[in-house]
C-alpha cells in the first residue's frame, strides 16, 4: 500500500494505523518532506509526486493500493498557493499517470473535499453525491478538488479494473488544525458575513483515519467502496453556534468589505481567505451522506457538534466563554425585577419570602 | 353554486360574533373554539371577561391578593423558561436541522413577533386547517400575491398555531430570499428552503408539511387588477414532487393578501436596476417613503381544502407530463374556485 501526504498529521495517523491491518504487508509512505512524527514500520520513501519519479516507487513495491491524500487546502512549511496546486493538480495527474502503468494495482482511493459542489443561494439545500454545482469554484482548493476529481474520474474510465474511491469530507477538525477553516476558527474573533449566518458540516479526524480504513481494503460484506462518497458527521451547526460554542465574539462585515478584511488578515498571515472559504461563510454547505452510511457501510463516530466540542476543548476558552456567559444570565436572573420578587440563578429555586 | 351561496351567509353571521361560541358545522367550519376562539378580538385584552389560565394574567402583576400565589408562580416559571432559552442561546447549545431550521427559535420568537400581525393586524381567519393531515408528509399548494410574501408568513402562523397536531409549515421560498442578507438567514432558521425539487422531496420523505406557491413572482408580483386571478402554475413540478413522495397535496386559498399593497403600477426600470424581478408601486409606495410600506389592514381568510391524495399512482405516473398537466390544472381550478367562493362570502376588504 502506498501513502501519499504522509508528512501531514492526518497521513501520519493513516500509516500508523493500517499497519495494523493484517491484510496490509507493507505500508510505503511517501512526501515530499520529511515528516515530523513517526511512521512505525512503515517505509519513508522521499519522493515529490509532481516529478515522474514516482512511477518508479509504485513499480519498485509493486504497489496493490494507492491512497493519496495529497490533497489539501493548505501547504505544509513553506511554499504559498502555487505550490499547493501543483501538488493538488499535477502531482494527482503524475500520480494517475503512474498509477495508469501499474500493473499490480487494484485500488485507489483519493481524498476531496465537498467543496466540489461549491456554495451558492440557488443550490438545493442538502448536496448528494449526484448534484451537479450551480456554479463551479472559481479558484482556491475548491477548483482544485474538482480538477482532482475530473482526472480520477478520467482514470476509472481508462482502468476499470482498478476500483476508485472518491471520498469527499466536511471540514475536517481534528486536535491538530490542518485546514484554513481551523485557522479561521482560531481567530480571537470572528469576522462574519453580516446577514448569512451558513450551516457547516464537520467530520472528526478519527472518523476521517477509520473511512480511509475501510475504503482501503476489500469491501465488507453488502457494501461496496468504489465510486463517490460524501463523508460529514450528523447533523449541522450554524456560524453563529460555533463562535458562541468556542466562545469567540464576531464582528459581521458587509458582504462588499469582507474581501478586504480577508485580504487584511492574509496580508498579516492570520488566515487564508480565499472567495471560496468566504462562499463557504456566507451560504454554507450541507452534504448527504446516505451513500456513507447504505453503500460504503460507515458510520462515524462522532457528529458535528461533537466533533466541533472536542475541536473547541483543544483551542482552549475564547474571550467570551460560554460558562462566563451562563452565568451572566444567571446573574440576569437574579436582578431584583419590578415585581419586586427575587429570583435565583438557574430559575428553579425562587424565593417564596419576596411578599411577606 | 347553490352550496356556495347558503354557506357564505351563515360563515357570515358567525364571523361577526367573533368570541361567540358556535357549534360545529358540516364542512369548512372553524376548529374548536377553546383553541383560538378569543384570538381575534384579543386586541383588547380589557374587554375580555374569561381570562386564559394559561395566558398572561394581569393579577400576577398584583403584588398582594388572592391569587398572587398562582400568579407569581406563574410569572416566575416564564422568567425562568425565557432565562433558560436566554442561556441556550447565548451558550449555541440549540439544534438546528440540515436545512438550518431552528425549531425553538421559531417557535419562541418568530411566531410570537408574527403573531399579532396575523391575529389583530390581519385578522387571519383560519378554515379547514383539519384537511391537513396530522402526521406524516402533505403538500399545501397555496396561491400567492401580495407583492410581499407576507401571506406565505401567515399561512405559517395559521398552521403552527391552529393544527391541533403542532405541525409546522415547512415553506419552499424563491431564490432572491436566498441571496438577500438577513432575509436568507431568517428565512433558513424559520425553515424555509429553496424551492427546488431535491429540497421538497427531501423534506418530504421526512414527514414534513410542506408549502409551495407555484404561481412565485407572477402571483406576487401581478397588477392590482388582477387580483384573485390565478396566475399559471409554474410548470407543475410540484405535483410530480407530490406524486414521487406519495403525499397528499392540500389546495390553500388565501383571501386578503391580494389588498394589502395595491399595486398599481411596476417600475421596471427600477427592478432591472435593483435586480428585483419587480418594483411596485402603490398609492402609497414609494411615495411616502417608508411609512408607504405598511401593509393595508385587510381582513384575511385562509381555507384548506381537501387534500387529494396521490398515493394511488403508479410509480411511473411522475414522468407522465399529461397526468401531471391535468392534476395541476385540478389543483388551480379548486384553489381558483374556493377563491370566488371566499369572495363572494366577504363583506368587506376590511372586516
Amino acid at each position: 500500500m502506498l501513502v501519499t501526504g504522509a508528512a501531514r498529521q492526518l497521513g501520519g495517523r493513516f500509516v500508523r494505523r493500517v499497519q495494523r491491518d493484517p491484510g496490509v504487508d507493507r505500508v510505503i509512505a511517501v512526501d515530499a518532506v520529511t515528516p515530523e512524527h513517526r511512521l512505525g514500520d512503515a517505509v519513508f520513501v522521499r519522493a515529490d509526486i509532481r516529478r515522474p519519479a514516482i512511477a518508479r516507487v509504485l513499480a519498485e513495491h509493486s504497489v496493490d493500493t494507492v491512497v493519496h491524500l495529497d490533497v489539501s487546502g493548505k501547504s505544509l512549511g513553506a511554499g504559498g498557493r502555487t505550490t499547493v496546486k501543483e501538488t493538488n493538480v499535477i502531482g494527482t495527474m503524475q500520480l494517475l499517470g503512474a498509477c495508469q502503468k501499474s500493473p499490480t494495482l487494484q485500488r485507489f482511493v483519493v481524498k476531496s473535499s465537498t467543496s466540489v459542489y461549491g456554495s451558492a443561494p440557488r443550490d438545493p439545500a442538502v448536496f448528494t453525491e449526484t448534484t451537479p454545482p450551480k456554479s463551479l469554484p472559481s479558484g482556491g482548493f475548491a477548483k482544485d478538488a474538482v480538477e482532482v476529481e475530473g482526472y480520477v474520474r478520467g482514470f476509472a474510465r481508462r482502468r476499470p479494473d482498478v476500483a476508485v474511491c472518491v471520498l469527499r469530507f466536511a471540514n475536517i477538525l481534528g486536535p491538530e488544525p490542518d485546514s484554513p477553516l481551523a485557522d479561521y476558527l482560531a481567530l480571537p474573533v470572528l469576522p462574519t458575513v453580516l446577514g448569512y449566518d451558513p450551516r457547516l458540516q464537520f467530520v472528526h479526524e478519527d472518523d476521517v483515519v477509520d473511512v480511509l480504513e475501510i475504503a482501503a481494503r476489500e469491501p465488507r460484506r453488502a457494501t461496496l467502496n468504489s465510486g463517490t462518497f460524501n463523508i460529514a458527521g450528523d447533523g449541522v451547526l450554524l456560524l453563529s453556534q460555533c463562535s458562541r460554542r468556542l466562545g469567540r465574539p464576531t464582528v459581521p462585515v458587509l458582504l462588499p468589505a469582507v474581501t478586504w478584511v480577508g485580504a487584511a488578515l492574509r496580508a498579516v498571515g492570520m488566515t487564508d481567505f480565499s472567495p471560496e472559504q468566504i462562499r463557504l461563510l456566507t451560504h454554507g454547505r450541507v452534504v448527504s451522506t446516505a451513500q456513507m452510511r447504505e453503500t460504503l457501510g460507515f458510520r462515524p463516530r462522532y457528529t458535528t457538534a461533537e466533533t466541533f466540542a472536542e475541536f473547541a476543548r483543544g483551542r482552549g476558552p475564547g474571550l467570551l466563554p460560554p460558562e462566563r456567559m451562563g452565568r451572566a444570565v444567571g446573574r440576569l436572573a437574579e436582578l431584583p425585577l419590578p415585581g419586586g420578587a427575587v429570583r435565583g440563578g438557574g430559575g428553579a429555586a425562587h424565593s417564596t419570602d419576596g411578599a411577606r | 353554486m347553490a352550496d356556495a351561496k347558503v354557506l357564505p351567509f351563515d360563515d357570515d353571521r358567525s364571523r361577526s360574533g367573533a368570541g361567540r361560541r358556535r357549534g360545529t358545522q358540516p364542512g369548512g367550519g372553524r376548529q374548536a373554539p377553546s383553541a383560538g376562539g378569543g384570538a381575534p378580538v384579543s386586541a383588547l385584552p380589557g374587554t375580555q371577561p374569561h381570562a386564559d389560565p394559561a395566558g398572561p394574567e394581569p393579577g400576577a402583576q398584583a403584588p398582594q391578593g388572592p391569587p398572587e400565589g398562582s400568579g407569581r408562580g406563574d410569572w416566575d416559571r416564564r422568567i425562568a423558561s425565557g432565562l433558560a432559552f436566554l442561556r441556550r442561546r447565548v451558550t449555541g447549545d440549540y439544534e438546528v436541522d440540515e436545512f438550518g431550521y431552528d425549531q425553538e427559535l421559531t417557535d419562541q420568537v418568530l411566531m410570537s413577533l408574527l403573531r399579532p400581525l396575523a391575529d389583530t393586524y390581519f385578522r387571519v381567519e383560519v378554515k379547514g386547517v383539519e384537511n391537513i393531515p396530522s402526521e406524516g408528509g402533505a403538500l399545501i399548494v397555496s396561491n400567492h400575491s401580495g407583492t410581499l410574501p407576507l401571506d406565505g408568513l401567515m399561512l405559517q402562523v395559521a398552521v403552527h398555531d391552529h393544527h391541533p397536531a403542532g405541525r409546522h409549515l415547512r415553506l419552499l421560498a424563491a431564490d432572491l430570499v436566498f441571496m438577500l442578507p438577513v432575509v436568507n438567514e431568517l428565512a433558513r432558521k424559520a425553515g424555509h428552503t429553496l424551492a427546488c425539487a431535491e429540497d421538497a422531496e427531501r423534506l418530504l420523505e421526512r414527514g414534513e408539511v410542506v408549502g409551495v406557491m407555484p404561481e412565485g413572482f407572477k402571483g406576487l408580483g401581478k397588477p392590482f387588477g388582477d387580483r384573485y386571478k390565478l396566475q399559471r402554475f409554474g410548470r407543475g413540478g410540484f405535483v410530480s414532487t407530490a406524486l414521487r413522495a406519495g403525499v397528499p397535496i392540500v389546495p390553500c386559498s388565501v383571501v386578503g393578501a391580494e389588498e394589502i399593497y395595491p399595486m398599481i403600477g411596476n417600475s421596471r426600470t427600477l427592478a432591472r436596476i435593483l435586480g428585483l424581478p419587480y418594483f411596485p408601486v402603490t398609492p402609497t409606495f414609494p411615495w411616502l417613503g417608508p411609512l408607504g410600506a405598511v401593509p393595508l389592514p385587510t381582513k384575511w381568510t385562509i381555507q384548506f381544502g381537501e387534500p387529494i391524495p396521490t398515493d394511488g399512482f403508479p410509480p411511473e405516473a411522475a414522468e407522465d407530463p399529461m397526468l401531471m398537466f391535468n392534476l395541476t390544472d385540478q389543483v388551480r381550478e379548486q384553489i381558483q374556485h374556493t377563491l370566488y367562493k371566499l369572495l363572494v362570502q366577504r363583506r368587506s376588504v376590511f372586516f
